[in-house]
């Protein structure tokens, strides 16, 4: 990033008066300057980016958030913390939330586990890359499409209708803790499988095999050698899905129908309805903070067990 | 246990094999199947919003998705020519961009370029000549730069990984033998890397795509598909939505197709 303004003119050195080598040294110089010249020119665009649509509008909600509500809606400016105080008026979002999120990612992980250990250490070789296509091809189509999916077996003409069919009237599926609960582990599996697959895919099978031969049973090998070194994988999964969770909409709003209230709506409603935006921004702030308390928690506990991994989402 | 994994690819595809199934229904309702019938896709594309939010979202995909290409490939080459502190602050923001949640990206976005907006306006309404200054807003620009933010940390990431596996004795070959660095990074390092910046491109398309909540904050008043689908949904479910769906999810896995496919081409 550096030396972008200081190039020499190299047309200095010659002339005969400098002392022997320098014009080598400025023409050696001359070629980092151009090296730095073509390294800052390569990082500029993401730079711009990250601190014009990253980092500012980090400030700015943290501004925001110890400022005041302009009586029109909007902000004005002030130095208080009285947004944060007012957190307790979302309690119920941050309870939900706070819930949900830890419990759908559990759940999540109850479901992911069986799979990828399965993809990873059991799968026949030639059907392994095409399941783990399988598992990678929903998190990339659209959340809002597939929890519309969800919507429609969940909702008075799927399941109910098909259970009303066989005798069992009125059961209610949509709009309820449980339908959000489910529709977390539908939208979050794929990201809570693939960084397990990934920890345990890289496992050494001879460790398996060592620990067989010295008499461990199937289930302590499993818990003190798979589960143990697959631990980080299910880290990244399980601190990905939450931190998703903590900011998650869509779900709630679709399958929860506006009676599971999580952070995600009291955001969407301080911003783009009521127009609190302090107190929104106070609240997003608190989400972040919560988010990055996961990321440093999951850190250390993978840390511990064995060498951070990083995930590749695809 | 194969047992239980064929219930839970079971439970990821019948939701949606169902939509798409009743994507196809003559009939109006969602329980029975009562004929085969393309009448909803006719539907949809004759409705004016919607093909409107259609064509909305295939111009911020394609902007946001190639703008995100060159930046993100830029910055991974970058990545590799400066010293390990710049390059954990970077690592760190890109990582950022990439785990915080979209409706924290959108409302930061939002509430950033409403207070830019509300500087710069009045400047340019100043200092322009004529009668109509051009005023800054909320639209394309806004949801093409939030979603850019995304889809750029998803390239660098894909394409740094790439470069970390590129054969360097290659590279050290081409120098040796006097290539200029342009004609070792035209013939050498481009060929190795461009699935990965293919593969980037494409997901970071399908990114932004699909995305809503981003959009949904810094669409101002713009409409993409999926707020227009969204605001239907709210509506109730129609089987001209279930057509919508079944468009977007086929190309969604098209796409992912391809970019595994660019991907895993030449990994060896």
């Amino acid at each position: 990033m550096s030396g972008a303004g200081h190039k020499p003119d190299p047309g200095n050195a010659t002339g005969g008066q400098w002392p022997a080598g320098t014009e080598a040294a400025f023409s050696m110089r001359g070629t980092l300057l151009r090296k730095n010249l073509m390294t800052a020119l390569l990082l500029a665009p993401a730079t711009l980016w990250l601190v014009v649509f990253l980092v500012l509008p980090f400030v700015a909600i943290a501004i925001f958030s110890v400022g005041e509500r302009a009586p029109e809606g909007g902000y004005q400016a002030a130095f208080t913390l009285a947004q944060y105080a007012n957190l307790p008026a979302r309690a119920t979002a941050f309870w939900n939330t706070m819930v949900l999120a830890p419990v759908g990612a559990f759940a999540c992980l109850l479901v992911a586990y069986p799979v990828a250990y399965y993809l990873a250490l059991r799968a026949p070789e030639r059907w392994r890359l095409i399941l783990l296509a399988l598992v990678v091809i929903p998190f990339w189509t659209s959340l809002l499409m597939r929890t519309y999916a969800w919507m429609y077996v969940l909702g008075g003409r799927g399941i109910p209708a098909l259970l009303a069919y066989v005798g069992i009237e009125d059961v209610r599926l949509i709009n309820t803790p449980g339908a959000v609960l489910l529709g977390i582990v539908y939208g979050y599996l794929p990201l809570m499988i693939l960084p397990i697959y990934v920890s345990l895919e890289r496992l050494d099978r001879r460790l398996l095999e060592a620990s067989a031969d010295l008499g461990a049973t199937p289930l302590s090998t499993f818990l003190g050698v798979t589960l143990r070194l697959s631990l980080p994988g299910v880290m990244t999964g399980f601190s990905l899905v939450m931190i998703l969770l903590l900011g998650e909409y869509l779900i709630p709003t679709l399958l929860g129908g506006g009676k599971v209230f999580f952070i995600g709506n009291a955001l969407v409603d301080l911003f783009l309805q009521s127009r609190n935006w302090p107190f929104g921004s106070a609240i997003a702030i608190t989400l972040v903070l919560v988010s990055v308390v996961v990321l440093i928690a999951a850190n250390r506990i993978s840390a511990r067990l064995s060498g951070a991994r990083r995930v590749d989402l695809i | 246990m194969r047992a239980f994994v064929v219930a839970v690819f079971a439970f990821l595809y019948l939701p949606i094999a169902l939509v798409v199934l009743f994507s196809f229904n003559a009939g109006h309702h969602a329980s029975e199947f009562t004929g085969f019938s393309t009448q909803w896709y006719g539907k949809a594309l004759s409705n004016p919003f919607l093909v409107e939010a259609l064509k909305n979202s295939l111009f911020i995909a394609t902007t946001s998705a190639l703008l995100a290409a060159v930046a993100g490939t830029a910055a991974a080459l970058g990545l590799q020519r400066v010293g390990a502190r710049t390059r954990a602050v970077f690592d760190g923001l890109l990582g950022a961009a990439i785990v915080v949640p979209g409706v924290v990206i959108g409302i930061s976005t939002l509430v950033a370029l409403v207070q830019l907006f509300g500087v710069v306006n009045p400047f340019l309404a100043e200092l322009w000549p004529g009668d109509q200054p051009p005023r800054l807003a909320l639209g394309y620009g806004s949801i093409i730069a939030a979603h850019g933010l995304f889809s750029m940390a998803l390239v660098a990431m894909i394409v740094g990984t790439r470069l970390g596996s590129l054969d360097r004795n290659l590279v050290e070959a081409s120098s040796d033998l006097y290539a200029t660095p342009l004609t070792t990074f035209r013939s050498i390092v481009l060929p190795q890397i461009m699935p990965a910046v293919i593969a980037g491109f494409l997901l970071a398309f399908t990114f932004s795509f699909d995305d809503f909540i981003i959009a949904f904050f810094v669409a101002g008043a713009q409409t993409t598909l999926p707020i227009y689908v969204f605001a239907s949904i709210r509506r109730g479910v129609t089987p001209e939505i279930n057509a919508v769906a079944t468009i977007v999810l086929v190309a969604s896995v098209l796409l992912v197709v391809l970019a595994q496919w660019q991907l895993r081409r030449r990994k060896q």
